[in-house]
């Protein structure tokens, strides 16, 4: 573990921020999708503070780049960032799944500022982001489509009749990544219904395939720079992950892709995330 | 034939009809080799972890794919063995009901399909999760038997009688636990609706959970001096238009109760029948146009208007349009 950057400090300091709220909120609500959540932190601080070209006063900004969760159940971190990126208030966060709350169970466009589509049924937005990417490439639009689906849900028929469309379209202006931490409800991905050789599937759909450890800053910045550089192929960037990162108990249990922490769980999971933000450098 | 446990308004038992369906396949399980069990990686949540324990040759985690599910379901009904496919309610209509349309409802394929989350009481997973349209995918396809058992007891013979059944079926099961209230051992029989209460001013014609609201309301009404029959509908489809058409002749006033849309749903489907055979007035409890939202199960039978109280409601109406 190497210790932080001065440079990037203030998109650590977030991703920490986001993580305490994703543990605290789902808490809170007593169910919600906490392995995910916690494992895609660091990549989603990433897009909401360095990435994407958005401006959360103006949500609908015609050359705002776009962002699709394919992978609606980990909305919390979704919400997290949005919150802390001032698409609407922090205090908010808390009325995660509560009754006449913005912040349903899986997110809801017509709801919430800076959410482009519903999704929870995986399977669905990337080729929803597909038709944003072909609708910028004919009218010659400058802005990127972004968007997130699970290793898990990569096992939808759907994700590969969009990769094939991707391809063959040539959707340069489409960053498309995986949550590759091997965890799926039931187990492990290879036990259920293998996704390996990922890349080589992604290669073979005519994807720029990057991979990189989504669980460190610094990576996870270079590798959507590089990825921005690609000229005539959609990008599937593989992020290597951990389930619950960086909460030990979790990694690699299945168990935690959809169990809220009780309170135990819960002061376990917030000093391991102190810990290991005061281990790479920050107070 | 008495149906009803006793002292179901005394806390009751409260079980989830899943539950009852992860019983009933152990034990089908043992006593027929040919029931295999699918799922689309929701082994727990559909409650198939004890028949995937006791028969792991038998029980087949496709993963989140549940579009070849159904295919592969199919498959195995051309070979001779009866498939139990489950998964959330969404996906196992919606998500795939082409499949079903071609592969089992026109095929005549003996696959059981079978719903685990159903309804606004999925709760907090909200709109995407909380299907209140399935009964109306199921119900229009040709050859398709749909069953909505009104809790744990009737679910495992819902179950048990899938078995033996030839052809397609949907079992629409909850997640959530609800109060326990058919006796163990009384009659179940698909297209028979049974009737749980006479009355002589008015007919609830409810399914699922909302069978114990229409007691709790035939309970209130009795209080203020109106006498509700009540028919637990459990099958949808074939609809038993006999207990209907006799009911309606009876009492002369229908109200219907199902956590599902209005439109298309149960209080469709006696209205079908009403309209044609023979025409009384009718108000239909259930969602109303209108999509789910997250909230625990409890608030949500309240938010949407599917409760006791409702029901009262629309029995005073209906009472009223009474000629
Ligand atoms: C079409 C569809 N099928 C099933 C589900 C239920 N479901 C929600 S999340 C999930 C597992 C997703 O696994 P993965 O994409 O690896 O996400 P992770 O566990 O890493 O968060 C499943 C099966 C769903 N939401 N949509």
């Amino acid at each position: 573990m190497h210790k932080i950057e001065n440079k990037i400090k203030n998109i650590v300091e977030i991703s920490k921020k986001i993580r305490i709220d994703v543990v605290k909120i789902i808490h809170n609500a007593k169910s919600g999708h906490i392995g995910g959540s916690l494992g895609l932190a660091d990549i989603f601080t990433v897009l909401y503070f360095h990435t994407l070209n958005h401006d959360p006063n103006n949500p609908n900004w015609e050359k705002r780049d776009r962002f699709i969760l394919s992978n609606g159940h980990v909305a919390p971190v979704y919400y997290s960032a949005l919150a802390h990126a001032k698409y609407f208030p922090v205090s908010e966060l808390l009325s995660l799944r509560k009754l006449n709350s913005r912040l349903q169970g899986h997110p809801n466009a017509l709801d919430l500022p800076g959410v482009e589509i519903s999704t929870g049924s995986l399977g669905q937005g990337l080729g929803v982001a597909c038709g944003m990417a072909l609708s910028a490439q004919k009218d010659r639009k400058t802005h990127r489509i972004y968007c997130s689906i699970g290793d898990g849900e990569s096992q939808e028929g759907s994700i590969w009749e969009s990769a094939m469309f991707a391809g063959h379209r040539e959707l340069s202006n489409l960053i498309a990544f995986t949550d590759r931490n091997f965890i799926q409800i039931d187990g492990n991905t290879e036990d259920i219904n293998k996704l390996e050789p990922l890349a080589d599937k992604w290669r073979a759909f005519n994807w720029n395939v990057l991979s990189a450890n989504g669980n460190d800053i610094q990576e996870i910045i270079n590798t959507f720079e590089q990825a921005k550089l690609e000229k005539t192929k959609p990008t599937m960037i593989l992020f290597y992950t951990k389930l619950g990162f960086p909460v030990s108990y979790m990694d690699g249990v299945s168990k935690w892709h959809g169990t809220a922490p009780n309170d135990e769980d819960v002061k376990i999971a917030i000093k391991e995330i102190e810990e290991y933000y005061s281990k790479i450098g920050l107070s | 034939m008495k149906y009803l446990k006793d002292n179901i308004f005394n806390n009751p038992t409260e079980l989830a009809t899943r539950s009852g369906f992860g019983e009933a396949l152990v034990e089908l399980g043992k006593i027929n080799d040919k029931v295999v069990v699918l799922t689309a990686d929701v082994t727990g949540s559909v409650k198939a972890n004890m028949f995937a324990e006791k028969y792991p040759n038998r029980f087949f985690n496709v993963g989140i794919a549940e579009q070849n599910m159904i295919a592969v379901a199919t498959g195995f009904s051309l070979e001779d063995k009866i498939p139990f496919v489950s998964t959330f309610g969404a996906f196992i209509t919606g998500r795939v009901w082409d499949q079903i349309r071609v592969l089992i409802a026109y095929s005549q394929s003996n696959v059981k399909l079978v719903a685990t989350h159903t309804g606004v009481t999925v709760g907090e997973d909200g709109a995407t999760h909380q299907i209140l349209e399935d009964i109306a995918l199921m119900r229009v396809l040709p050859n398709m038997t749909v069953v909505v058992p009104a809790d744990f007891n009737e679910t495992k013979k819902a179950i048990f009688e899938a078995v033996n059944f030839d052809g397609p079926i949907y079992i629409r099961l909850g997640r959530q636990k609800s109060p326990v209230i058919i006796s163990e051992d009384s009659l179940f029989e698909i297209g028979k609706a049974q009737k749980l209460k006479d009355g002589n001013d008015v007919t609830i014609i409810a399914c699922g959970v909302l069978v114990y609201e229409a007691l709790k309301a035939s309970k209130e009404l009795k209080e203020m001096g109106i006498s509700a029959s009540v028919l637990n509908m459990h099958t949808i489809k074939p609809l038993d238009i006999e207990a209907i058409l006799k009911s309606a002749k009876s009492t002369g006033a229908i109200v219907t109760a199902e956590e599902h849309q209005i439109a298309g749903g149960l209080g469709s489907a006696v209205s079908e029948v009403l309209s044609q055979q023979f025409p009384v007035p009718i108000e239909m409890v259930g969602i109303k146009d209108e999509f789910g939202i997250s909230g625990t199960s409890e608030q949500l039978l309240t938010y949407y208007g599917l409760r006791s109280k409702n029901i009262v409601e629309s029995v005073k109406k209906v009472v009223k349009r009474k000629r």
